[in-house]
């Protein structure tokens, strides 16, 4: 009998096998699947090929290879010289995120539980969810949601809960992700469908149509919150406080969704003007980009409407002896106790991605979150007014903007941009309608633009030459 | 027996320097940071010319002012504090905490993938597809199906999804069911699922023998005739036990015009061994995080990808892959499709690691895992009957689940107690109070899990500590109902955390 396990993961020896087998009183490891009928059972063996470490490196170095990425693992190592953003921004994460992340008692913990031996879990949740409340400017945050997406489209189901009305009413530019994702989580709901204000969603600022906004809300008695991005899908701060008032007018709630939390380092935060639910997306400030996902979902409200909230919930207590320690809390509003009556389905949220980004906000902290803010200001302005130079673009919309912003191709399609320019190892933005953003018709000379602390200014010229010489 | 034991119920978990750290905020000064910012070479923009009242002039929010090296202690030593599958044996039923090998983690981490922006043009993201491409193509060889979805985030997401699509079958063929069959045994997303649908859960008592039976659903058919749109079964179930009828379950469901829903949570008991796709599951959702070793990450990022037969194809959600040729693309132009679940394209990172390990293991190891997963529950369900109660007679696959029936009644000593001394042995304790149906009679459950990953010699060192405190109940019930004794907090008062919620950090 040989006495080798045959899977590195695996430790099983012939040997253990026959021992167990014995204890276990079976003949064979087969005799333990022998109650499984036929008719269930797979009819040939699982044909995938195994492959060693050096072969297994070997293939997905070449899957890998088969991208060009926009973020090197250092510098610019083979990546393009990007200015993407359209609801991921990447950030430099400093190096200590990720080390501190691979600490195997962050990444290979589970769920916690059992408090007694999750105290470092829940003691970083509940210092996410402070950094949250805090850059949000509300009095309670949750443990994370998935993304910014599926957390805009759980503040809908909370805000319906919390006014007991059924409509949401997306106004202005939301991220279209956003907005699809609403769509799809309220298409089982009855009535639930959102009032969608179409022609006039935005205006030649860029910014919610007010007017429009106003009349959309009087429409209906049955309106339960009104949904804006600040800044939004082009980059345009909206002006929350206006927003909040007429919603508030009308019994709805203010929803807030936000795919850059650096903002609030210039900007007054969401709840300090009004906003009732802020949700946001911090995968930009936690890890490199990883295609969208994972990122972690923010989720923020006022502290009243703590027991409305979705997801999980980390509260400070004490334990046996007095010692200051963390639970997770308030669980009546979830699933596991409530089952169909839960506030949410959620279940597993991204817990390690949240810890990521707390890390580096405590890295960044106070006085750093507004200078990486005057940072990014800075540079989008400078970008700005150069591209406003060019004769082959013009600034889309007029409201004010953070680090992304929005031009127009003159006379053309921004997909044909970025295309060309990709070819030339820039990503010089994204088009407003490339695959799967907006509908193709109004804004197809659109492109967004992104530009950070990441970027010089020589890396800015740069950018501003390449998109002088596509419409040469 | 020739057991190579350790000394009967020696705790493994010794005593070592460990530092309380107060909360980030708490501590550093006023100035101080961790920031590494370049200069600014441009020139500086006045925020308040620009936004007017909407200006910030605060100086911030509240983060905290600390510098590298206290943030590096700090969460260095935070994550001392945790329990984790990379320091012991994490029996958590129904949660696979199998352990996560270390090459995912730097497969995941190459810029090919790491690096990708999830807008970027799709003539530059090839190698991304290529992937995405791959792990469906091995996840549809794996569960027998014709498509998977990668979009939902984790499992719950899966299974919003999956009834999403259910729904969208129904209403393309002019229905509107809205009953969904689920046992009592099911995890709690699975009714919240369903109700985000805006559908109705009918409850299905598991029988005395754990199992769903056919009759059972046959009768629940019956009473909502032409208005059941689906059942959602576990399979196993919560209960460690294979569905033996699924088959004739299947049959009676469709029959009634409904799909079968599978929540694939555990399907580390059956690759290679069944393939749901095959035996009359319509659709399933697949835990990345648990069959497919991506760490948990003390709660997320999970993914619940989602496995479908051909007929529905269809309502996946957008966008799918599609190969054309040698080629990859993405395809958005799907009219009958449930839409988005979320930004762009789902955990992608997660995408990687678990095409690594199934790449790694390859049919002959996902196969071999499963046995071994399946060999290690029994084994211990072999060592614990006389100890504990065993809840079901039906045989085990990847769990096992005992309650504290003789254990409570010879010695008062119960599940949690049980679970709390455990950690004084060195071990995370397994699920408890779960599945519901074990719980029924005031006796609480263990539901234990050991995964394919673990020696013998861990498995005999825990069945050893178990032994060792349901025997010092008998002697000393006190023990274990004030334990823990040697984790660095002790009990904590969960009421109060409730009563008087404190859920973030204010200063004093």
């Amino acid at each position: 009998m040989s006495n080798s396990n045959k899977q590195r993961y695996i430790p099983h020896t012939d040997d253990d096998v026959a021992r167990m087998l014995g204890v276990v009183g079976k003949p064979t490891v087969e005799s333990l699947f022998a109650h499984i009928p036929a008719r269930l059972r797979a009819t040939r063996p699982l044909d995938i090929e195994p492959l060693d470490e050096n072969s297994l490196l070997k293939h997905l170095g070449e899957i890998g290879s088969r991208s060009k990425p926009a973020i090197g693992s250092t510098y610019r190592d083979g990546a393009a010289l990007s200015f993407l953003g359209a609801g991921v921004t990447p950030h430099t994460i400093p190096s200590a995120v990720d080390m501190l992340l691979q600490r195997s008692e962050w990444y290979t913990s589970y769920t916690p539980y059992q408090p007694e031996i999750s105290q470092g879990t829940l003691q970083a949740i509940f210092e996410f969810q402070t950094m949250v409340c805090e850059i949000y400017g509300l009095g309670v945050a949750n443990a994370s949601m998935y993304d910014g997406a599926s957390a805009a489209a759980e503040a809908v189901l909370m805000a319906r809960r919390v006014t007991g009305r059924k409509h949401a009413i997306v106004a202005g530019a939301v991220h279209p992700h956003y907005d699809q994702t609403i769509d799809s989580y309220l298409a089982g709901e009855e009535s639930g469908s959102h009032e969608d204000l179409a022609e006039t969603r935005w205006g030649d600022d860029g910014r919610v149509a007010l007017k429009a906004l106003e009349q959309a809300l009087a429409k209906s008695e049955d309106v339960a919150c009104v949904v804006v991005q600040t800044p939004n899908f082009f980059g345009v701060v909206e002006d929350i406080k206006a927003l909040a008032d007429l919603a508030h007018a009308r019994g709805a709630l203010l929803v807030v969704a936000n795919t850059e939390p650096v903002a609030f380092g210039v900007l007054q935060s969401p709840g300090a003007l009004g906003a009732d639910i802020v949700v946001g997306e911090g995968l930009g400030l936690a890890i490199p980009p990883t295609m969208g996902g994972p990122g972690v979902g923010l989720f923020a409200a006022k502290a009243e409407y703590t027991r409305q909230l979705p997801g999980r919930l980390v509260g400070e207590t004490v334990d046996k002896d007095g010692r200051r320690g963390y639970v997770l809390t308030l669980a009546t509003r979830e699933q596991h106790i409530r089952r169909e009556k839960a506030t949410s389905n959620i279940c597993t949220n991204q817990g390690l991605i949240a810890l990521a980004f707390t890390i580096h906000m405590s890295l960044v902290g106070k006085r750093g979150l507004v200078e990486l803010a005057q940072l990014n200001l800075a540079k989008s302005e400078y970008a700005k007014q150069q591209i406003a130079k060019l004769n082959g673009f013009s600034m889309a919309f007029s409201g004010p903007t953070f680090n992304e912003f929005a031009v127009r191709v003159r006379g053309g399609d921004a997909n044909v941009t970025v295309e060309k320019l990709a070819d030339q190892g820039i990503y010089a933005g994204c088009a407003a309608t490339a695959p799967g953003m907006l509908p193709k018709g109004k804004a197809d000379d659109v492109m967004i633009i992104a530009v950070t602390e990441r970027h010089s200014k020589a890396d800015i010229d740069k950018l501003v030459s390449a998109l002088d010489w596509v419409q040469a | 027996m020739s057991d190579k034991t350790t000394k009967t119920g020696t705790p493994i978990a010794t005593r070592q320097l460990l530092h309380t750290s107060r909360p980030i905020f708490e501590q550093g000064a006023p100035g101080r940071s961790g920031a590494s910012l370049p200069p600014l070479d441009v020139p500086a923009v006045d925020a308040t010319k620009l936004y007017g009242a909407a200006a910030r002039t605060d100086g911030g929010p509240s983060l905290p002012e600390v510098s590298e090296v206290e943030v590096t202690r700090h969460y260095t030593r935070l994550s001392r504090w945790n329990y984790a599958i990379d320091i012991g044996l994490y029996p958590l039923g129904s949660c696979t905490m199998k352990y996560n090998p270390k090459v995912n983690e730097r497969v995941a981490r190459m810029p090919g993938f790491a690096g990708l922006h999830p807008a970027q043009p799709e003539s530059t993201v090839e190698g991304a597809l290529e992937l995405m491409w791959g792990l469906e193509r091995t996840l549809c060889e794996i569960g027998g199906f014709a498509r998977v979805t990668l979009q939902p985030a984790a499992g719950a997401q899966g299974e919003l999804c999956g009834v999403m699509m259910i729904r969208a079958y129904h209403a393309d063929k002019g229905r509107r069911p809205s009953k969904v069959l689920i046992p009592d045994s099911a995890h709690g997303t699975n009714p919240a699922s369903v109700a985000l649908n805006g559908m109705e859960t009918v409850s299905l008592k598991t029988g005395a023998d754990g199992l769903v039976s056919v009759e059972a659903v046959k009768a629940a058919c019956a009473a909502h005739k032409d208005d059941v749109a689906a059942i959602m079964i576990t399979n196993p179930s919560t209960l460690g036990l294979f569905e033996e009828q699924l088959g004739e379950i299947a049959d009676v469901v469709h029959e009634a015009g409904g799909l079968v829903y599978m929540d694939g949570a555990n399907l580390n008991a059956l690759l290679g061994k069944v393939r749901p796709g095959e035996a009359g599951v319509d659709v399933m959702h697949i835990n990345l995080h648990k069959t497919f070793t991506t760490p948990h990450g003390g709660g997320g990022p999970g993914s619940g990808v989602v496995g479908v037969v051909s007929r529905l194809e269809p309502y996946l959600p957008t966008p799918t892959v599609e190969k054309m040729g040698e080629k990859y693309r993405l395809e958005y132009n799907r009219p009958k499709s449930i839409g988005r679940l979320r930004s762009f394209f789902g955990n992608f990172g997660m995408f990687v690691r678990a095409y690594t390990y199934i790449r790694e293991l390859g049919g002959p190891g996902l196969t071999l895992a499963t046995e071994m997963a399946v060999l290690n529950a029994n084994y211990i369900r072999a060592k614990l009957a006389d100890a504990y109660s065993l809840a079901y007679d039906k045989p085990s696959m990847h769990e096992v689940v005992f309650t504290d029936k003789k254990l409570k009644r010879d010695t008062g000593v119960q599940t949690l107690d049980v679970a709390k001394r455990l950690m004084d042995f060195g071990y995370h304790p397994p699920t408890i109070y779960f599945p519901l149906p074990a719980v029924t009679g005031g006796a609480g459950a263990l539901m234990i899990e050991p995964t394919e990953t673990e020696t013998p010699e861990t498995l005999d060192a825990f069945c050893d500590a178990m032994r060792a405190i349901a025997d010092e109940a008998k002697e000393n019930p006190e023990i274990a109902k004030n334990a823990p004794h040697g984790t660095a907090l002790r009990r904590l008062d969960e009421t109060r955390a409730a009563r008087t919620p404190k859920l973030r950090w204010t200063r004093e």
